[in-house]
């Protein structure tokens, strides 16, 4: 899915997010509308979704473009269906995420940063997600998935696989 | 809705709780690490089980937020034996019903830490992962369901709330909490009521109050885990401040990794809102204050004050010079309060029990308790909260149940990249601000990551590091260039190809970047490399002499 507009409750949204902030501060919605924005767009923030952005809230396209490019939750690609987003830092390395990296890179076929052919997964490495106590471990949507192993992870992409087929 | 009608709804409740028809009642960790692991199917389960058996005129089942011992979960809990049960799932609830409720013979082998110690205990509160914690900031975690304001409101939610608005003046408020000798949790150790008196004599018009959620320390959840388990804390917290400094708008950032946090916090805000916990006239009392949630977008920076002010504005998460401090100037140029989740959730209990209470737990500098995480090669990770000036050696082995498959501890770090590690030789160090600080670490936000005699610490010098440049917001020169030569640095020697000017190198580029940088981000960057170089300098050696 690509650009599109808001559409009428996405807007009603977009006014409730403006609202928020004092009179003359409406850039200061700018992150949660690009949240929206992203949301809305297929997952990801295209150059037109952007200047969209900055012409609902009356600033520069260039006040967007920084902002969107310095946040790393903003994608500025295409990313698949499912993005793993495995934490890379060293509480979940001392517990061996570099494996658990490894053996998605392999599986898949990709590297972080990367989607497979298919468009149904994409790997993201991050920073620590506060989930250490039950470290290697990952975000999928709004879920962690802890204490990964080979197989758990040979699982979920399983999983993944069977209710894209479904949605399909 | 006025003080007398919170009043009659909470003899309400509580009258409801003490005739209470349930013999029991089952708690169910619903924090996001147990939920991961299947907590949410295990409490439908369990429901279902209980319904089947016709029990539910007898049992209540209570979702609830973090219990502490992440890493055992799912867990449940009978009340009142305190009987706690660690990784269920949806195949073994049938017999633990039966066991311990119908033939009332708890299953030993499934009992908590039943892995790791001799014999688990039938009353968790027995075991020394409980036993030596004291909970005041995370009380209720884990008892109450986060979701509905009036369990908070029967474990004495509001009560401070309403005492603050009807009994005491903000200079009443400020007093206390500086006599309470509380200092900030996000890392600094700022003192609380300093900071409060401070934006309290700045005149303006507009006042702010802002929580800083957006936790990002490596080896840190205690704040998403409150957050998680008890949001009407950090609320009340908030509102206090804000009647203490006199402001009426109140904003909490939190990391947009944290969707739970954040679904749970915005639902607390909707029922404050409908209770009149939140809007004009409070309780019918002349103060106002409303709240507003920010979701973070992936900037570890962005937890720095100054940064997190600009990113509410907007704009990206730079930090600036201060002064002028947030206080004087912050939020769209006006004065604002920041303080750190756990910071507020540690509010009310002072107003409720004064802060001569307060004051007296810890150690004269260090007041109160502290939540710390436990990760790393441990065997209980997880939340935990003890006095300050316990020690090191208590948390690691007593309740941590000491390091994983009983290798040898190595060293803890604590603060995170801006700290630095505790070596074996000074376990038995006691954990508070100014013994941190002695042997060169922090106390940082609380995050342990606790390192078994396995790990190398030239590679946690580079991991931390690598975080670091990551992270470096790029302003600076300092940071930006200096993180990325240090960790190359590191990494050179780390791999076996480094050299003795290397090295030199490396300790005069962490002096640099230490003194130069802008934020804090930068001037202690350099912070783990040079305490493992303190402590563990022959690893760096021995992998040069190796080269
Ligand atoms: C790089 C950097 C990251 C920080 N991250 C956090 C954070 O995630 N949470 C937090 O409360 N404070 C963080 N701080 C500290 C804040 O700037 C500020 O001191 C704190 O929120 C004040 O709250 P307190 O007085 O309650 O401790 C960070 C500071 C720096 C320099
Ligand atoms: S280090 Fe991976 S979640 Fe914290």
């Amino acid at each position: 899915m690509g650009f599109m507009k808001f559409n009428e409750q996405q807007l009603a949204e977009f006014n409730r997010l403006v609202a928020r902030y004092p009179e003359g501060k409406q850039k200061s919605a700018l992150l949660p509308v690009l949240h929206l924005a992203q949301e809305s767009f297929g997952g990801w923030l295209s150059e037109e979704a952007l200047n969209y952005v900055a012409e609902l809230l009356q600033i520069k396209p260039i006040e967007v473009y920084e902002v969107a490019t310095f946040y790393s939750m903003y994608h500025l690609k295409p990313v698949g269906k499912y993005v793993f987003e495995v934490c890379q830092t060293g509480p979940c390395m001392l517990r061996g995420s570099d494996n658990i990296i490894q053996y998605i890179e392999n599986t898949l076929g990709i590297k972080p940063g990367e989607t497979t052919a298919d468009g149904l997964f994409t790997l993201k490495t991050v920073e620590c997600l506060g989930a250490c106590g039950y470290a290697p471990m990952m975000q999928l949507g709004k879920h962690y998935r802890e204490h990964l192993t080979k197989e758990k992870v040979d699982a979920i992409i399983e999983e993944c696989r069977k209710n894209a087929a479904v949605n399909n | 809705m006025n003080r007398k009608d919170l009043q009659t709804i909470i003899y309400a409740e509580k009258a409801k709780e003490e005739n209470n028809k349930y013999k029991y009642k089952i708690h169910v960790c619903c924090g996001a690490g147990c939920i991961s692991s299947g907590s949410e199917e295990v409490l439908k389960k369990l429901q279902e089980e209980i319904k089947q058996r016709e029990l539910e005129n007898e049992i209540e089942i209570v979702p609830t937020g973090c219990m502490g011992p992440c890493n055992q979960g799912p867990l449940i809990k009978f009340e009142p034996n305190h009987t706690i049960y660690q990784k269920v799932d949806c195949s073994n609830i049938a017999s633990i019903v039966q066991n311990q409720i119908i033939d009332k013979k708890p299953i030993e082998e499934m009992l908590l830490f039943a892995n790791f110690r001799t014999k688990a205990f039938i009353n968790a509160q027995e075991d020394p992962f409980f036993k030596k914690q004291l909970k005041i900031t995370l009380k209720n975690c884990g008892d109450i369901n986060p979701e509905k304001l009036e369990d908070y409101l029967v474990h004495d939610g509001y009560k401070a709330l309403d005492k603050v608005l009807f009994e005491m003046s903000s200079e009443d408020v400020i007093a206390e909490i500086k006599h309470s000798r509380m200092r900030g949790r996000g890392g600094a150790g700022y003192p609380t009521g300093l900071k409060w008196e401070t934006v309290y004599k700045y005149i303006s018009n507009q006042k702010y109050v802002i929580c800083n959620g957006d936790e990002g320390d490596p080896g840190a959840f205690m704040d998403r885990s409150v957050l998680e388990g008890n949001p009407h804390r950090v609320l009340e917290g908030m509102l206090i401040a804000g009647y203490a400094v006199g402001a009426n708008k109140g904003f909490a950032y939190i990391r947009g990794e944290y969707p739970l946090a954040i679904k749970r916090f915005e639902l607390a805000i909707k029922q404050a809102r409908k209770m009149g916990l939140l809007g004009n006239n409070i309780l019918g009392s002349n103060f106002s204050f409303d709240i507003e949630i920010r979701i973070g977008a992936g900037a570890f920076v962005c937890g720095e004050e100054t940064a997190l002010i600009a990113s509410i504005e907007g704009k990206r998460g730079t930090p600036r010079p201060r002064p002028p401090f947030p206080a004087e100037s912050g939020l769209w140029g006006k004065p604002t309060l920041i303080n750190n989740v756990e910071t507020f959730a540690g509010i009310a209990p002072i107003i409720n029990n004064g802060g001569e209470w307060y004051s007296e737990i810890g150690t004269p500098k260090s007041a109160g308790t502290k939540v710390f995480a436990l990760a790393g090669k441990i065997n209980i990770s997880g939340l935990i909260e003890v006095p300050m000036g316990t020690s090191l050696h208590e948390i690691v082995y007593d309740i941590g149940g000491g390091i994983q498959h009983d290798h040898e501890f190595k060293a803890a770090q604590t603060g995170g990249p801006s700290g630095g590690c505790i070596p074996a030789q000074h376990i038995d160090v006691k954990m508070d601000y100014e013994s941190l600080i002695n042997l060169g670490s922090i106390m940082g936000s609380g995050g342990l990551i606790i390192m078994d005699n396995y790990t190398e610490m030239v590679d946690v010098a580079r991991f931390f590091m690598e975080f670091c440049m990551d992270e470096s917001c790029g302003k600076c020169v300092p940071c930006r260039v200096g993180t990325k030569m240090m960790h190359d640095l590191i990494k050179k020697i780390n791999d076996g190809k480094g050299t003795k000017i290397d090295l030199e190198r490396l300790e005069e580029l962490a002096v640099y970047v230490k003194e130069t940088s802008l934020c804090g981000l930068g001037a202690s960057a350099p912070n783990p490399l040079l305490s493992t170089l303190r402590y563990f300098r022959n690893e760096y050696e021995e992998k040069i002499q190796k080269a």
